[in-house]
């Protein structure tokens, strides 16, 4: 989320999920929303068949959504910063965009407009494969539409130009002066139920809770004083950092907790091979995950519906979690356990309840300051909630950009960093299915979504299963430069030709062994959406 | 401000305003009249009739969940002709399925099992002739007997209005007259996603959650509102509980935002994991990297974690330490994580799987 900290100056979902229903035009990319964020997908469809709403769709897969779409954009995967520079072209040559916004509350313009005269729909074309005409009307479609709001997801981060993707965006919706308003906003959907809270909480290398500097002397004064302990002014590493520090021997002890880096990290060989280097790697999890396996200590604990607490939703609406049944055998909260070691280590934490934790939590994060268990009981409240009076907030950015000015970026198209080639000529994207989630440990312990969904699939465009003899249902082996693996083919037009799409959710094909780690220097995201893999039937 | 008009319900003068139903405005001051097919956010249909009350000088009993208020309008909701016309279309209805409350799991909580009672009705004056569909079966999530449909079509808006999967309409006419996906497949032979928004909708046991048939009854479950745990959305839901288990999930249109009482596969069908034989149930250590992970107690295991974190910390320095907290636990238990990371330890060296 640094694009969009950097052009706004705070990098959440602008807007609220129910604003969607209601807004002009929506504009979807990256985001397979009907089955990654199905309840969203709903409101959009709401949008399109009950509220008159127009909806662009720029995707490299042919996702539900296209059914409903009033123009789809088929980019080539990589390509989003050409196709959306290539937007921002035309709607500037045309005179489209909200001049008085621009002149007001942004900044950076003229040098946006200097990069972009080049990205003509031709030249776009050319890059992106998206036809020039097509381009233009999107662009002429989006410009005109009284309010509009963009939706993204994975399908935009999840490249080495990840957070040049996300500030494109930025840009095209500043352009038209869609931030700030109801309805409009640049909309992050986040993949996991607590992502935005982890964030919001500071469970980052470089910033303390409600985002606050640790480089910062002030913010550091405050939390050393709020916590009775010398803190460290060196921002930390990144996990994917973490991975290659342990690689190197410099990182000798990891404390994991709810997470499975040994099927969701790329490139997964290498990543095994780093953590077993470690001297102490302690594991606190819930099933006996791939990670867990090769840990030091592994640590039971309680799953959502055995504890009290609070998520923050996508839209930062912080809700309330409460304990429905008892934890099964000697399993602990994840708050319990953290505060067993801490008081073992000499740095005491006691706290009687989730609630008390959270009262501290409103004490150093001013976003949260007005918020309280009590406050929560009925319906969630959406941050920045600053005062016990204070309503929430429903979107950002109204009348003033949280950094001021929203600062327009200009960005030059770089491509992924491995296309298909000779050897490896086909492209791989990754992503989920409507009836698993991640790296499946919840759902494929369930019978009917495992009923629904067994086992990965290929998806593969009929056009080359017939080039290469694949059939529906046939198995083939997929190999790129790291690894290789086996799945069945599902023959559908749903992949463009030259395109592959496997889920990464199965143990036993385990997709990141493929996947190319290049990060995102930004971002530090490894690049999911892209990378050159083989394939022949088995 | 819009113009208010005023109509009169029962003997009471009521405030409305032009393009309410009937039925609103006698819900607004707590009159109750019966609905089956009646379902908020949802086309107004007027399909199955129990809300019928008098107007003067209309030509007959009209359906008071489409009939929109009109200035002056008086309405009675409790006449014998109004009682006369709901027994018949319940009586019909009843007739017409094989309601058998002694094997249905919507007992206790079925709106036709409530309006018989409410009706006072001992029994049809027709003949029960149930129209005799095989059950669909297909599936391990859904479970749909058409014998217990009374073709309100709830099931149909909230597919198609509230969801908008487009699964499901009616097919055939008159006795055999029936709801389901097209080419009348199962369910798992359909286009249909499972989400479940029909089994909500759904008055009586027609569309019921399979995996809770026999897991207990409704008075036996206890319900906690909470928020789901897959994707970002945060959807309001309610775990039905009975023995410490999670026999069912149902949405609550009463919750509000974010989702308004709907949910998808994976929040309603996907919680099988929590009581799952694999949880894990004691801590485990290795205390050699060539022995196996033992059982351990949580004193061992504290006590096994902090001798190790303090040598790394004292031979190598804070920074030789990191922390991978989560996106699936608590703000308390990543606050505290972090917390942990930074004031215990003394790294920064925490971060989480965001980027993933």
């Amino acid at each position: 989320m640094a694009g969009l900290a950097a052009t706004f100056g705070s990098g959440a979902m602008t807007n609220s999920i129910d604003e969607l229903e209601y807004t002009d035009l929506i504009l979807a990319t990256g985001t397979n929303t009907t089955e990654n964020h199905p309840v969203i997908g709903m409101k959009v469809k709401r949008a399109v068949k009950q509220h008159g709403a127009k909806l662009i769709v720029i995707d490299p897969r042919e996702i539900d959504l296209v059914k409903y779409a009033d123009i789809w954009l088929r980019q080539k995967p990589g390509t989003d910063v050409a196709v959306f520079n290539g937007l921002i072209h035309v709607i500037i040559a045309e005179n489209l965009y909200a001049k008085e916004y621009v002149a007001e509350r942004t900044e950076g313009f003229d040098a946006l407009k200097a990069v972009v005269a080049r990205y003509t729909p031709e030249y776009v074309e050319k890059i992106s494969g998206v036809p020039s005409e097509d381009l233009k009307k999107a662009a002429r479609m989006y410009a005109q539409a009284k309010r509009a709001s963009i939706i993204y997801a994975m399908g935009i981060t999840q490249h080495i130009s990840g957070t040049d993707n996300v500030k494109s965006t930025a840009n095209l919706s500043m352009l038209c002066g869609n931030v700030g308003i109801e309805g409009g906003g640049v909309n992050p959907l986040r993949g996991q139920n607590n992502v935005q809270g982890a964030c919001d909480m500071g469970a980052l290398p470089n910033v303390f809770p409600a985002y606050q500097q640790v480089a910062n002397e002030d913010a550091r004064k405050r939390f050393e004083a709020a916590w009775g302990a010398n803190l460290s002014p060196k921002p930390g590493l990144t996990l994917m950092e973490i991975m290659a520090a342990a690689g190197k021997g410099t990182i000798k002890a990891l404390y994991i907790m709810g997470e499975n880096p040994l099927l969701s990290d790329p490139d997964l060989h290498h990543v095994k091979k780093e953590l077993q280097k470690l001297d102490l790697m302690i594991v606190q999890d819930i099933f006996m995950t791939e990670t867990a396996q090769i840990a030091d200590v592994v640590l039971p604990v309680t799953s959502f519906a055995e504890k009290d607490g609070t998520f923050t939703n996508t839209e930062r609406r912080v809700q309330r979690v409460r304990k429905a049944i008892e934890a099964p055998g000697e399993a602990k909260t994840d708050w319990e356990v953290i505060c067993g070691i801490a008081n073992k280590m000499g740095y005491p934490m006691h706290y009687a309840s989730a609630r008390e934790i959270f009262n501290e939590i409103t004490t150093v994060t001013p976003s949260y300051a007005g918020i309280s268990y009590e406050r929560l009981e009925k319906e969630g409240i959406q941050w920045p909630c600053p005062t016990s009076e204070h309503q929430g907030t429903k979107f950002l950015h109204k009348d003033k950009f949280s950094r001021g000015l929203g600062l327009f970026t200009a960005i030059e198209f770089i491509p992924p960093d491995e296309l298909p080639d000779k050897e490896y000529p086909f492209l791989l994207t990754t992503g989920r299915v409507l009836y698993h989630y991640h790296t499946g440990t919840m759902t494929k312990r369930a019978q009917g979504l495992s009923e629904r969904c067994p086992e990965s699939l290929v998806e593969i465009n009929p056009i080359d299963a017939d080039k290469l003899g694949i059939a529906e249902g046939q198995t083939v082996k997929v190999a790129s430069r790291r690894g290789k693996v086996e799945a069945k083919a599902c023959v559908t037009q749903k992949s463009a030709p030259g395109t592959i799409f496997m889920n990464f959710h199965f143990t036993d094909t385990p997709v990141n062994l493929l996947t190319n780690p290049a990060l995102d220097p930004t971002g530090k995201i490894p690049e999911y959406k892209v990378c050159a893999v083989k394939l022949e039937a088995a | 401000m819009e113009k208010k008009i005023t109509v009169t319900i029962d003997g009471q003068e009521v405030p409305a305003t032009p393009g309410q139903t009937i039925l609103e405005c006698a819900g607004a001051i707590g009159i109750f009249i019966p609905t089956l097919c009646h379902y908020q956010n949802t086309t107004h249909v007027g399909a199955c009739r129990v809300c019928v009350v008098e107007v003067e000088n209309a030509r007959s009993l009209v359906a008071s969940c489409c009939m929109p208020v009109t200035p002056g309008m008086v309405v009675r909701t409790n006449t014998p002709a109004v009682r006369a016309a709901q027994k018949m279309i319940v009586e019909l209805l009843w007739s017409a399925g094989d309601h058998n409350c002694l094997t249905c799991e919507q007992n206790g909580q079925c709106e036709l099992q409530n309006l018989v009672y409410w009706l006072q009705i001992d029994k049809p004056r027709f003949n029960i002739e149930p129209p005799g569909f095989a059950p669909d079966n297909s599936n391990t999530m859904i479970h749909r007997d058409l014998n217990k449909c009374i073709l309100c079509g709830r099931c149909i808006r909230a597919c198609n209005e509230i969801q908008v999967n487009e699964v499901l309409d009616f097919a055939m006419r008159s006795s055999q007259a029936k709801v389901g996906p097209a080419f009348d497949a199962d369910y798992i032979d359909s286009s249909c996603v499972f989400c479940g928004e029909c089994l909500q909708a759904c008055p009586t046991g027609a569309i019921t959650f399979k995996q809770a048939k026999f897991a207990g009854r409704p008075w036996e479950l206890s319900k906690v509102r909470t928020t789901c745990a897959y994707c970002g959305v945060g959807c309001q839901m309610d775990l039905y509980t009975k023995d410490n288990k999670i026999v069912k999930v149902m949405g609550n249109r009463e919750y509000g935002q974010p989702n308004g009482g709907s949910l998808c596969v994976k929040g309603r069908f996907g919680m099988d994991f929590v009581s799952h034989p694999d949880r894990l149930k004691k801590p485990l250590i290795r205390y050699k990297k060539s022995e196996d992970l033992k059982e351990a107690t949580w004193d061992e295991a504290y006590a096994f974690i902090a001798d190790k974190l303090k040598a790394v910390k004292k031979t190598n320095g804070p920074d030789s330490i990191a922390g991978l907290s989560s996106a699936r636990v608590t703000n308390e238990e990543n606050y505290l994580f972090q917390k942990f990371m930074r004031a215990a330890i003394g790294t920064n060296n925490v971060d989480h799987c965001a980027r993933l």
